[in-house]
């Protein structure tokens, strides 16, 4: 059984639906009423509140928490200055991705990381020889995200308008509510947004106050339904859906390096030593087997093969996580692992990962899809990522 | 003169001017849009009447706009973006009143309390009319098929249709003939027993036209508005982010951006014809321009007895024009509200309200709101289709406060003491409207800030609809299809060689479609080689 977020009291009672699921552990809320356009469109639009408490954190402090860091990130990590976020993966000897997550500086020598999976073993198993202590403030520390073109004005209003200065992958602390709380400007829907780390007892004092201070801005507490569909238009993977931890997979194949998934950015290889660097500076240079594209699959498409059946077009109201096969040339080149209808945009997008040589911008492949039991498959073309990206994302 | 001469100048910056102007520019073609108003969009505008406040001022909800516009011209790039309207709700003076849900378990308990029949039945009837409304959709995109050529590509078109009838049912087919032939309530009445939600529905069928709900051909109308779709989806409805014209600037500066020009304050005052074939457009200022085509963005009445000289066109052909029924018949209330004003029959700012309202609470009410129209008067009791939309999209007010926007019928442009009499009947007629609400909303008027009334005539003066029909042109039977605007040219060209038209008045009609002006485009650029 799940257990309660600190803010359960809040979303609970809100939660019309009824609609939870189980996220690491904790009960979260799908969507709020029976379907999440209302909060996908908050998010777009105004401004979504959303329990991240469940992620995992942990804090990293001592003389050498910054070259620990460093060492178990693809990222560098010793010039990032106090006050400054990074989004790095994390790997293992052979470059394998086992997770994905944020490094905030706190201090000059205190770091708090956010991972989708528990991480603490991991983090120990490592420390050996380092100055470094591993602390686990999963519990102790909850966390919200509000995002949306309105969250600046809301917080502002909040915490004053210096909030106004912060930019993007930035960390401030401040108080609401009376609550001593670190504000950073990150998120997971690609649009303006930040996200509020706030000690546990004060959960439910942040969350009304957000609230209150929100109404007027056409703020509403969102759930996964509504996040997954930003998410993909944003352009960004989900463990598990996307990507495999690496040490959860039973066979080699379902593990892929930061390179595979896009995420080579990430990836710093010419420094002190990291976890992963020797296969990845190979992959490097050999070139990767595999790659992570956006899809736009073909409207005419979809209406082509409905139309054949006489049906008018449909697709799943939600982002969809099933896996299904992309084909060239008749042949599987690799497989969608995420797609949705993008409201915004009104296009079908997906998330695939496939053989590196499809990944050019304008490559046509073939997505499968099933109308009336049947198999079909539909034109799609590889386009830039993200698809949606707005500029208030950054300025 | 090079840089006064263009390939194509579109009359009118309405959305469907804008489209048509984007679609050519696409191909390559100069292209200058010539707007008589300080601001884009005609009819699809937002103005900032109050400051804070920003007016959808006419048309407030989209739900033709046509997907395939929307991804050809990139329009969310340009700031598009399409906000769903969740619910829809008809409030009562004695009871809790009618909300459909976007929850059809919800809805069918909702309809339940009114007859336990029509429940059930409610959820057949939407599929119904979705497959007619299938049936219907290609045809929208189809540039209309002239009935009388013998034209292989002609031929083609006709086929296709013929296909498309061909597919239905006989059952179908016969629904499709009520369709076009019986009223709305008749035609409801066949389906469901309750009184309230037959006048919920039958609205659908009278807005924008000079007609009842009982008047036959008002089938038809209902159906039409059964086509809107947002994301593929029957029958959704929406607003536009920063009001309605937003999306007419998503196109304008999609045009701008594939290199159209467009030119605000620059009302065309004739155009140019030597020899039976356009040659370009006199301004008001009188600068000239010239172009291989000029299409015009306006009403047909505007088009050809406003900017054409009667010497251009035969009789016959300004004769059909002149039949072609404008008849505005509804007005527009706009308010800004210093806070929420509650409905009393079901309080509170939640989903209910976060969708379109109906006053309609009952088929006599609207019935009776179409006598005092017949014989040249305001509704003293209207149908009100309202719409908050600051509850969706908070940029439009400032925090807290809100925008309501009032679609009123009935409006007639003639009204008994003649249609210059309007300026002076205007705000009786405001007056009535917020009477009419305040018996379900007793807390608007001490919550109004500003308010703005239009007339049919106000729209006429200021958006240059002509008779202030919102549809260009009735969405009546004999004026659809190969008939729009008149039966022998409806395929977007005039019998003036080089003049097209490329608005609301020609297939597949009003509303904010696009349809139009990117079906005009299509055309214009197949006749290249003979211009
Ligand atoms: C009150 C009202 C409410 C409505 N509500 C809705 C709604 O909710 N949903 C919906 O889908 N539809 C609605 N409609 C209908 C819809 O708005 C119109 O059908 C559509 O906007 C028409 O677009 P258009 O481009 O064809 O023409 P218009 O918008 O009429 O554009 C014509 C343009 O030409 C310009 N013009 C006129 N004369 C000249 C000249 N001589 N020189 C240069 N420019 C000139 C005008 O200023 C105008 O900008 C409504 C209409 C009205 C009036």
């Amino acid at each position: 059984m799940p257990l309660p977020s600190p803010f359960h009291e809040r979303t609970a009672s809100l939660c019309e639906s009824l609609k939870f699921k189980s996220w690491a552990g904790y009960f979260a809320v799908c969507s709020y009423e029976s379907h999440p356009d209302p909060e996908y469109f908050a998010f777009r639009n105004s401004a979504g509140l959303l329990d991240i408490t469940p992620l995992f954190k942990y804090e990293l402090s001592g003389e050498d928490s910054a070259a620990f860091v460093s060492y178990m990130a693809t990222r560098d990590v010793s010039a990032l200055k106090i006050g400054r976020v990074t989004y790095s993966c994390f790997c293992d000897q052979r470059g394998k991705v086992i997770d994905d997550g944020t490094i905030s500086r706190l201090d000059e020598q205190r770091f708090r990381v956010t991972t989708g999976s528990p991480a603490y073993a991991w983090f120990l198993q490592n420390s050996r020889g380092f100055q470094v202590e591993v602390e686990d403030v999963s519990e102790s520390i909850a966390a919200l995200a509000i995002q949306g073109p309105n969250s600046r004005r809301i917080l502002a209003e909040l915490v004053g308008p210096g909030i106004e200065d912060l930019r993007f992958f930035g960390l401030v602390a401040a108080r609401i509510a009376g609550v001593e709380v670190e504000i950073t400007r990150t998120g997971y829907t690609g649009d303006l947004g930040f996200e509020v780390w706030i000690p546990r007892d004060g959960a439910l004092s942040v969350w009304d106050a957000v609230m209150a201070a929100g109404k007027a801005h056409g703020i509403m507490p969102v759930g996964l339904d509504a996040l997954d569909i930003v998410r993909i238009e944003a352009g960004f993977l989900l463990q598990d859906v996307d990507y495999f931890s690496a040490p959860r997979c039973i066979i080699e194949s379902r593990k892929s390096t930061p390179y595979e998934i896009g995420l080579g950015w990430t990836v710093a290889l010419d420094r002190s030593p990291f976890i992963g660097q020797k296969a990845l500076r190979e992959e490097k240079q050999r070139g990767s087997d595999w790659g992570f594209v956006g899809l736009e699959i073909s409207w005419e498409g979809i209406e082509e093969i409905y139309t054949e059946y006489g049906l008018p077009p449909s697709l799943p109201t939600q982002a969809c996580r099933m896996a299904v096969p992309v084909y060239s040339t008749g042949r599987q080149v690799g497989q969608v692992t995420s797609s949705t209808w993008s409201p915004i945009l009104k296009k079908y997008l997906a998330l695939a990962t496939v053989e590196a040589k499809q990944v050019e911008i304008g490559n046509q492949l073939r997505v499968e899809h099933t109308v009336e039991y049947e198999r079909m498959r539909v034109l799609a073309t590889v386009v830039e990522r993200p698809f949606y990206d707005p500029e208030r994302k950054r300025t | 003169m090079s840089d006064r001469s263009y390939d194509s100048i579109v009359i009118g910056g309405g959305h469907n001017g804008l489209v048509c102007a984007a679609y050519l520019a696409r191909a390559g073609q100069k292209v200058l849009v010539l707007e008589r108003r300080h601001v884009l969009g005609g009819a699809a505008v937002t103005e900032e009447l109050y400051p804070g406040f920003k007016y959808s001022v006419c048309s407030y909800v989209v739900s033709l706009l046509r997907p395939e516009i929307i991804r050809d011209l990139q329009l969310p790039k340009y700031g598009l973006e399409i906000l769903p309207l969740e619910c829809s709700f008809t409030p009562e003076l004695d009871g809790p009143g009618l909300v459909r849900w976007p929850d059809a378990d919800k809805t069918r308990r909702e309809i339940a309390r009114l007859s336990k029949r029509d429940s059930e039945v409610y959820p057949l009837f939407g599929r119904e009319m979705a497959k007619v409304g299938r049936m219907v959709k290609p045809i929208l995109e189809m540039v209309p098929p002239d009935p009388t050529s013998l034209n292989p590509a002609n031929l083609m078109e006709m086929l296709k249709l013929g296909r498309l009838f061909g597919r239905l049912s006989e059952e179908e087919r016969i629904l499709q003939a009520k369709m076009f032939t019986m009223s709305a309530i008749d035609f409801l009445d066949e389906w469901f027993e309750s009184d309230l939600l037959k006048a919920t529905m039958g609205v659908s069928g009278i807005i924008g036209t000079f007609q009842g709900v009982r008047s036959p051909g008002t089938a038809y109308v209902l159906m039409h508005h059964y086509m809107g779709e947002i994301d593929g989806a029957f029958r959704a409805w929406g607003i536009s982010k920063g009001g309605t014209g937003m999306i007419s600037q998503a196109i304008a500066e999609s045009a701008k951006n594939l290199g159209a020009e467009i030119r605000t304050e620059a009302g065309v005052a004739q155009i140019m014809v030597r020899a039976g074939r356009a040659k370009g457009v006199v301004l008001e200022d009188g600068t000239e321009l010239t172009a291989r085509h000029v299409i015009s963005g306006v009403d047909p009445h505007r088009t050809f007895l406003g900017l054409c000289e009667a010497g251009d066109l035969d009789a016959e052909f300004l004769a059909s024009i002149k039949k072609f029924k404008m008849r505005g018949s509804s007005g527009k209330v706009n308010l800004a509200l210093d806070r929420f004003p509650e409905f009393t029959c079901r309080p509170g700012d939640g989903m209910h309200v976060r969708g379109d309202l109906a006053i309609a609470p009952s088929v006599d009410y609207l019935e009776r709101a179409f006598d005092d129209a017949k014989y040249g008067d305001f509704s003293r009791r209207p149908f009100m289709n309202v719409v908050i939309p600051s509850l969706l999209d908070p940029s439009v007010a400032p925090p807290g406060k809100h925008v309501m926007s009032i679609f009123v019928q009935y409006a007639p442009y003639a009204i008994k003491e003649g249609p210059e009499a309007w300026p002076e009947r205007r705000e009786a007629f405001g007056d009535a409207v917020i009477e009419t609400l305040a018996e379900y909303c007793p807390d608007l008027e001490s919550s109004i800030l500003h308010r703005q009334v239009l007339s049919p005539w106000d729209i006429e003066q200021q958006m240059g609809l002509t008779e202030g029909n919102i549809f260009h042109g009735e969405l009546s039977l004999e004026q659809l299809f190969f008939m729009r605007p008149t039966p022998l040219w409806a395929r977007y060209q005039t019998p003036i060689r080089g003049l097209w038209m490329c608005a609301s008045g020609t297939h597949p009609g009003g509303g904010i479609m696009g349809a139009s002006g990117a079906n005009a485009a299509r055309r214009i650029l197949k006749s290249r080689v003979r211009a």
